[in-house]
């Protein structure tokens, strides 16, 4: 019973932050039907840059508090860009072309994000400045650190907070007006670009949150990070049904359950053949079984809904 | 107010409309009838610049459009009801209808409009946060007239309004054009039912294989034997 506890507060805290890189995935995926390959290395950029920002502030004597929160803004602006960037130059001139060619391209920038982080932060594993408190809490047998209840409960603001954004403001419904009908809301007098390039630079933010809250939380980084998260949350946005926010969040969140529930349990399950480090397994196990039986998702709309 | 001289369009290497000319003087409603593939509706989308023409100019009110970006059309105040509707699935009635808004600022006259809308389409206001996929194809060209009349526009497109609807819908729809011409606005009406058209316009324009062959009066079209034959079934 500890060990379940245990692992659904592990499984919320990283489902948290699948669900902040998931969103990413979808909003792009909802507008333009495109699988944005590249947003896990945004998030790995967010990363990266926050340790260069908030360590050099940390070092040059800054309060911690203040360097964490400079570091942040830095990786949200620098991933904003990143994200505007990405759209205005691979995927803007390929609008009209059959969609594997973008799906091609985003694998490419994916690779090149990857190279150009190797080549300004170095091929080594960097150490995440600590930026939170270390204090422990223990609930019902289960333990939890400051950090992840600060993941779970930025990470929920942050939803709420792009909920609203979608629902209840112009823009918002401009971005769901596109995603149903371009050709229709540009007659409405909606520029169909810049709310492609909102959907990359609201996704691109939210990866950068989710950047820095995998720094603080494994207090690690390196180039390839993104990798295994971005594919992790692309399942997670799948799982969720793609294209849709709240399948995102559910996704994200239901694929951090079964991973550390997996984790937690796999040892007992195959007899001690398998280890705890086996958890990746589960997220593919996910992707599998959802594409074979409801590649719509939970959420998702019937493919073929879009003309 | 509208000037369309000598518009080309084509598809690839396909000419569906070659070199017309007509125009829309302001206040008229005028209909521009034929049959299906005549190219009407690509001569409505191209001023609409949802297409790009390959030849010819459009004037609206002295000023040159035929290059300006689509999403600047609406703000010259020239609304398009497209064919087959195009209303926003899955965003709510009321919802869709403040997306034809989408260009004003001034939210008290927004709300004019929308109870306006409402009036002319009682149907609408039951339905108000009923999602526009759930609704039947006649309310849903209700919705798309209505989501063009919330832009304010000078000028109206109306692209077939009445295909696929049964004869009761298509008679409450054009009772409502019919009323928003009488209120001043100015209509370039599109439509295969030539009896209709014809009889809800001041006049009219005859397409033929991209080409206009006649035009009039619609009166004096509506008792012109060659239309009588084509397009009257007599």
């Amino acid at each position: 019973m500890d060990i379940f506890l245990q692992q659904i507060v592990n499984g919320l805290v990283q489902g948290s932050i699948y669900a902040l890189v998931a969103l990413g995935y979808t909003m792009v995926y909802g507008i333009m039907g495109l699988i944005n390959f590249a947003h896990g290395e945004v998030v790995m950029i967010g990363t990266l840059v926050t340790i260069t920002v908030a360590g050099s502030l940390i070092k040059a004597g800054m309060p911690v508090a203040l360097a964490g929160l400079a570091g942040l803004s830095a990786s949200v602006l620098v991933c904003m860009a990143l994200g505007w960037g990405l759209e205005r130059i691979a995927y803007r001139p390929l609008r009209n072309a059959p969609r594997l060619t973008p799906l091609i391209t985003a694998i490419g920038m994916s690779i090149v994000l990857q190279n150009l982080a190797m080549m300004i932060w170095g091929r080594n594993y960097l150490t995440f400045p600590a930026l939170l408190p270390k204090i422990n809490f223990e609930v019902a047998g289960a333990h939890f650190t400051f950090i992840q209840v600060v993941i779970v409960l930025v990470s929920a603001a942050t939803m709420g907070g792009l909920l609203a954004l979608i629902y209840r403001t112009k823009l918002g419904m401009a971005m769901r007006a596109t995603a149903q009908n371009p050709a229709v809301a540009s007659l409405m007098g909606v520029n169909i670009n810049r709310v492609i390039a909102a959907a990359f630079v609201i996704g691109s933010a939210l990866g950068a949150l989710a950047g820095v809250m995998v720094g603080t939380y494994y207090e690690i980084a390196h180039y390839q990070m993104g990798f295994m998260l971005g594919l992790k949350a692309f399942t997670a946005a799948v799982l969720g049904g793609i294209g849709n926010l709240a399948g995102a969040m559910l996704g994200g969140l239901l694929l951090g359950l079964i991973e550390a529930l997996g984790a937690g349990y796999i040892g007992d399950l195959t007899g001690g053949f398998l280890g705890s480090h086996y958890q990746d397994i589960f997220a593919f196990i996910v992707l599998i079984v959802v594409l074979m039986f409801k590649p719509s998702g939970l959420f998702g709309e019937k493919t073929g809904d879009r003309a | 107010m509208l000037e369309v001289t000598g518009l080309h369009v084509a598809y690839g290497g396909i000419q569906a409309v070659r070199s017309i000319t007509f125009h829309v003087n302001e206040g008229e409603t005028v209909a521009l009838i034929g049959a299906n593939g005549a190219g009407k509706t690509s001569t409505l989308k191209a001023i609409s610049r949802v297409l790009d023409a390959v030849g010819g100019d459009v004037h609206f009110c002295g000023e040159k459009i035929s290059r300006i970006a689509p999403h600047h059309v609406i703000r010259k105040g020239i609304a398009l009801v497209p064919e087959g509707r195009g209303v926003f699935p899955r965003l709510s009635v009321v919802e869709n209808l403040r997306m034809g808004a989408f260009v004003r600022d001034d939210k008290a006259a927004i709300e004019q409009d929308l109870a306006m809308v409402f009036d002319y389409f009682p149907r609408l206001r039951e339905r108000e946060s009923q999602l526009a996929g759930t609704l039947s194809g006649g309310e849903q060209q209700m919705l798309a007239i209505g989501r063009a009349l919330m832009s304010r526009p000078k000028l109206l497109l109306l692209d077939e309004p009445s295909m696929g609807l049964a004869p009761i819908m298509v008679q409450k729809i054009f009772e409502v054009v019919r009323a928003v011409a009488a209120k001043g606005m100015t209509i370039l009406l599109i439509e295969q039912n030539a009896k209709l058209a014809l009889e809800s316009s001041q006049r009219g324009y005859v397409m033929e294989s991209g080409e206009i062959t006649l035009h009039g009066e619609s009166a004096q079209l509506l008792g012109d034997p060659k239309v009588r034959a084509a397009y009257l079934g007599e």
